[in-house]
């Protein structure tokens, strides 16, 4: 690594370890106070590192000054001193000194709940994703306004805004109860399940920033197959999905950042390794009675690490679409279903039910019936993925159905 | 958007012979085909259950005789419920149902909203 990229890396890796253990610490509603300390602590470090030479342990560097300034802090600030310091005494030490454990177990338990602090239903869906980026991911509201496709101000006020409810409300910073587990485990898996989906379907055209976002989600997916209480079958069934779409990402891209579809990407450039650890937290998976949209899911996924179009195959897919619309219906699940129907059954028969979706603002719809239409009726399918054109908004699809329409003229 | 029942009446007579394993899975993929092609279009509300042929009637006098009360042909085999606009739409709905293709069919009524 480079020496000019040692604070934006350690930003990213330490930040989030250093606040969830001080959130911890002095509880949600002075989470602010934590993020002073830690913010700081790296303008301190950048000053001092500057002027007099790296550490040998940067990251014991920044452990120690933040200990130090929040030890400082509590002695210093007498509203702390009065109502926090007292409970923090006499629950955690004998000395009469306060603890801050940054100890890797500690940093993984903070990490973990404030997870579920932060996944919790009194902010919405969309402040959650947010909030994780920021607080379990160390992303700054510049990249986070990148990958929203909106502006750094807008990010902070909804991060503001998050953040005061969360207060109000007093979300205590702990795991749930193992009767409360997965309840609130389902909250949770579909924040990180978003956050992938951001980083993988994402229109914003920052393509190593969309990857973080993947890499983010499976880190903290992660973290949750890692803890007794959080291993449940459907988080692995999710990290089981996040590792079969993330096998795809290399091949998914070409050289100028243009979208690859499925059936025209090379499966060499397919990532094994990923395909292999998507296989066991399948199998792990594979407990208990209740099949979640997580498992059929994954089902589907590693049905797609197989690219020879086998019967067996759509069949198979076809089946588990059927399934997971009983249990959620979502127009992106309704048409890939009806692809598959075309591959399962018959491209006829998938005609009409998809004539029947209606989902008339929506260009994956146009460019469906455009590709269901092909083998039909030429006119027809280029008039479907000329609509589809006109409805598209991101650059990327407008180049994948460009190259569509294209295809007519040869 | 309104909620419907579609009730699913066999004709069978009780004495037709057992399907071949290899015409159930046919079968089962009839089902499942058919209820995707509702859901996929946001109208299926619940897939319901499928009803056993076994019964017991219970009636004023407190006689319990053995169901269905009805003709065989005639006995309830399952329901599911779907939304649509109008009674005739969720008809629409019904056409596909493999049901019919067994000489089966299917009732469809109106859930009365509680507000």
């Amino acid at each position: 690594m480079q020496p000019q990229e040692l604070i934006p890396h350690l930003f990213k890796t330490e930040y989030r370890k250093i606040i969830s253990v001080l959130c911890k610490l002095f509880g949600i509603e002075h989470i602010e106070i934590a993020e002073d300390i830690v913010s700081d602590t790296f303008l301190l470090a950048s000053e001092t590192w500057g002027q007099k030479g790296l550490p040998n342990n940067p990251t014991a560097w920044l452990y120690a000054v933040s200990k130090n300034k929040t030890i400082d802090f509590l002695k210093h600030n007498k509203i702390f001193n009065e109502k926090i310091t007292i409970e923090l005494k006499n629950s955690s030490v004998v000395s009469g000194e306060i603890e801050i454990d940054l100890s890797e177990k500690n940093i993984n338990d903070s990490q973990l709940q404030m997870m579920f602090a932060i996944c919790n239903p009194v902010i919405s869906v969309q402040d959650q994703i947010c909030l994780s980026l920021n607080i379990l991911c160390g992303f700054g509201a510049e990249e986070i306004a990148d990958a929203f496709l909106t502006n750094k101000d807008a990010i902070y006020k909804r991060m503001s805004r998050a953040k005061d409810k969360l207060r109000v409300a007093k979300i205590p910073i702990e795991l749930p109860g193992q009767s409360e587990i997965n309840n609130r485990l389902e909250t949770v898996l579909t924040t990180l399940y978003l956050l992938f989906s951001e980083g993988y379907y994402s229109s914003s055209q920052n393509t190593t920033l969309r990857k973080d976002l993947c890499l983010e989600a499976m880190r903290l997916n992660l973290l949750l197959v890692e803890n007794a209480h959080t291993n449940t079958p459907e988080s692995n069934a999710l990290l089981s999905l996040m590792c079969f779409h993330s096998s795809r990402y290399d091949a998914r891209t070409n050289e100028n950042g243009q979208l690859i579809l499925y059936e025209e990407q090379d499966e060499k450039l397919w990532n094994r390794e990923l395909i292999q650890r998507g296989e066991y937290y399948l199998n792990e998976s594979a407990q208990g009675k209740n099949v979640s949209k997580f498992h059929l899911e994954a089902t589907i996924g590693w049905w797609h690490t197989h690219k020879e179009d086998t019967h067996e195959k759509w069949e198979n897919i076809l089946q588990l679409y059927n399934r997971l619309l009983q249990i959620e219906y979502s127009p992106v699940t309704a048409l890939n279903r009806t692809y598959a129907l075309a591959k399962a059954n018959s491209v006829n028969e998938a005609i009409v039910e998809a004539e029947k979706l209606q989902l008339t603002n929506n260009h994956f719809y146009f460019a469906l019936l455009g590709e269901l239409y092909r083998s039909i009726d030429k006119k027809i399918s280029k008039s479907h993925f000329l609509t589809a054109l006109s409805l598209a908004k991101s650059v990327g699809d407008k180049q994948t159905i460009q190259r569509k329409l294209s295809q007519f003229e040869s | 958007m309104n909620e419907f029942v579609m009730i699913f009446r066999n004709n069978s007579t009780g004495n037709d012979q057992p399907p071949s394993p290899e015409e159930m899975q046919a079968r089962m993929k009839l089902w499942q085909d058919w209820m995707g092609n509702i859901a996929a279009q946001n109208k299926l509300v619940s897939s319901g259950n499928r009803l056993a042929s076994e019964g017991r009637v219970i009636k004023s006098n407190n006689v319990i005789t053995n169901g269905p009360y009805v003709e065989m042909k005639e006995a309830i085999g399952g329901y599911i419920m779907v939304r649509a606009n109008s009674i005739d739409e969720a008809a629409e709905l019904s056409k596909g149902c493999p049901i019919l293709k067994m000489g089966g069919n299917v009732e469809i009524r109106t859930v009365i909203p509680m507000n």
